[in-house]
């Protein structure tokens, strides 16, 4: 009997096209598609991949898209749902985390693929997550370590780092030879020795950005104002937390040409919130920002403000919110942004 | 949001942190609680060195650039 296969991919690999079609909405077709075809002659025949699906990135990042997803998945009837490999890209991997995520909350076995840099690799839920190279030239050896894991996931074998699994692995208890006094030296020794990456807990790396294009022109551009400062309306209506947010929330600015105090205010836990609520522009700079509208100097101000708290924010959820807050203002046709940092 | 396509200006103080993370367009602000103002220089000289700060941001979203670069204030305009 063969296992069926589901494999989740984004319109770029589906052959839809670039950044210029990222707002496709899901979809599927039946068998293997793009690197899938690859995929499924590295599984055999034991494996049949029965359906591909794809979503634009915009969309695929944004809210309210898994249900749809989701949908397209079961209605081909997987054994194992298959997800990427995204690489480095960023609303790709969230997309295929929450995929795979999502299948694995509904008892569907499923494993997804993309570089230990990748924001989506903490949203993958109890699904595993396996390493692919950094970019898509490394597709190759990427979809054999996909395979392999493939393989395993289908037998219902767990996955270790041995497989190539990153991101969240659940912690096992086991018994160590040495008490933490003998292994905390023999780090140090290591370190005086010249090694300077032995070490029981990695910390979160910092990886490369590529700056964007600049935008050719402001008088035109549609500039977004956004905000790590937690600056809300004074009731705090949606609960934003004042420390290790794990979400982020917009306001709209329409028809508002100041920020007045009283009316909001900031909630960020890790400052005296004092000057801010005194003038809330010392977060959000709206009054300026309106003032250089009307001059000319803005071609238009977005209709809303995207805010979180950034105090204690996990490098994963920040760089979640960076990518969501890039799909969203993308889909709203914002050029540009202004964004303020306690 | 710059990786995506979005140049985006990042106001704040700490700008060691903020070109070591990689941000590529920094505006240089002057306190932590207040990216945007300085409440010791009374209303009105706040008022215009927000403006300031914010032209300075339009700038950097339409300058090139290649890796983390500081959009200073200019003193003289302030």
């Amino acid at each position: 009997m063969t296992t069926r296969v589901v494999h989740y991919i984004n319109q770029f690999f589906a052959g839809l096209g670039g950044e210029d079609t990222a707002t496709v909405p899901p979809a599927s077709k039946a068998g293997a598609a793009g690197p899938g075809r690859k995929l499924a002659q590295l599984l055999g025949d034991d494996f049949e991949i029965v359906a591909t699906v794809w979503c634009g990135d915009d969309h695929a990042a944004g809210p309210e898209v898994m249900d749809d997803l989701l949908a397209l998945v079961r209605a081909a009837g997987p054994d194992v749902v298959v997800t990427g490999p995204a690489f480095t890209s960023g609303r790709y991997g969230l997309a295929c985390a929450r995929v795979a995520a999502a299948a694995a909350a509904e008892g569907i076995a499923a494993v997804a693929c993309m570089h230990p840099d990748n924001p989506g690799i903490d949203e993958a839920g109890t699904a595993p997550v396996v390493a692919s190279g950094e970019v898509a030239r490394q597709m190759g050896p990427s979809l054999e370590t996909l395979a392999a894991a493939v393989r395993k996931v289908a037998a219902g074998e767990p996955l270790g780092a041995d497989d190539g699994r990153v991101g969240k692995i659940p912690r096992r208890n086991v018994t160590v030879d040495r008490t933490s006094a003998e292994r905390a030296v023999a780090l140090v020794l290591a370190r005086l020795g010249g090694d300077r990456e032995a070490t029981e807990v990695p910390l979160p790396r910092f990886d490369q950005v590529t700056p964007a294009q600049p935008v050719t022109d402001v008088t035109t551009a549609l500039v977004a104002l956004v905000t790590e400062g937690a600056l809300v309306p004074d009731a705090n209506p949606d609960s934003l937390e004042s420390a290790r947010a794990t979400r982020w929330l917009r306001y709209s600015l329409d028809g508002r040409d100041v920020l007045p105090a009283g009316e909001f205010r900031s909630v960020h836990g890790g400052f005296s919130t004092v000057w801010a609520n005194e003038d809330p522009h010392r977060i959000v700079p709206l009054d300026a920002a309106r003032q250089l509208e009307a001059e000319g100097a803005i071609g238009k101000l977005h209709g809303e403000y995207l805010v979180t708290a950034g105090n204690g924010t996990s490098v994963g959820n920040a760089r979640r919110f960076g990518v969501e807050w890039a799909a969203d203002l993308r889909r709203q046709g914002v050029q540009a942004a202004l964004l303020t940092a306690t | 949001m710059e990786r995506a396509g979005i140049p985006t200006a990042l106001l704040c103080n700490l700008t060691s942190i903020a070109e070591r993370v990689g941000a590529p367009r920094i505006v240089p602000t002057r306190g932590i609680p207040y990216p945007t103002g300085d409440p010791s220089l009374g209303a009105e000289k706040e008022r215009a060195w927000r403006r300031r700060l914010v032209e300075r941001g339009l700038e950097a979203v339409a300058t090139a650039v290649h890796k983390p670069t500081l959009f200073p204030v200019d003193r003289e305009t302030e």
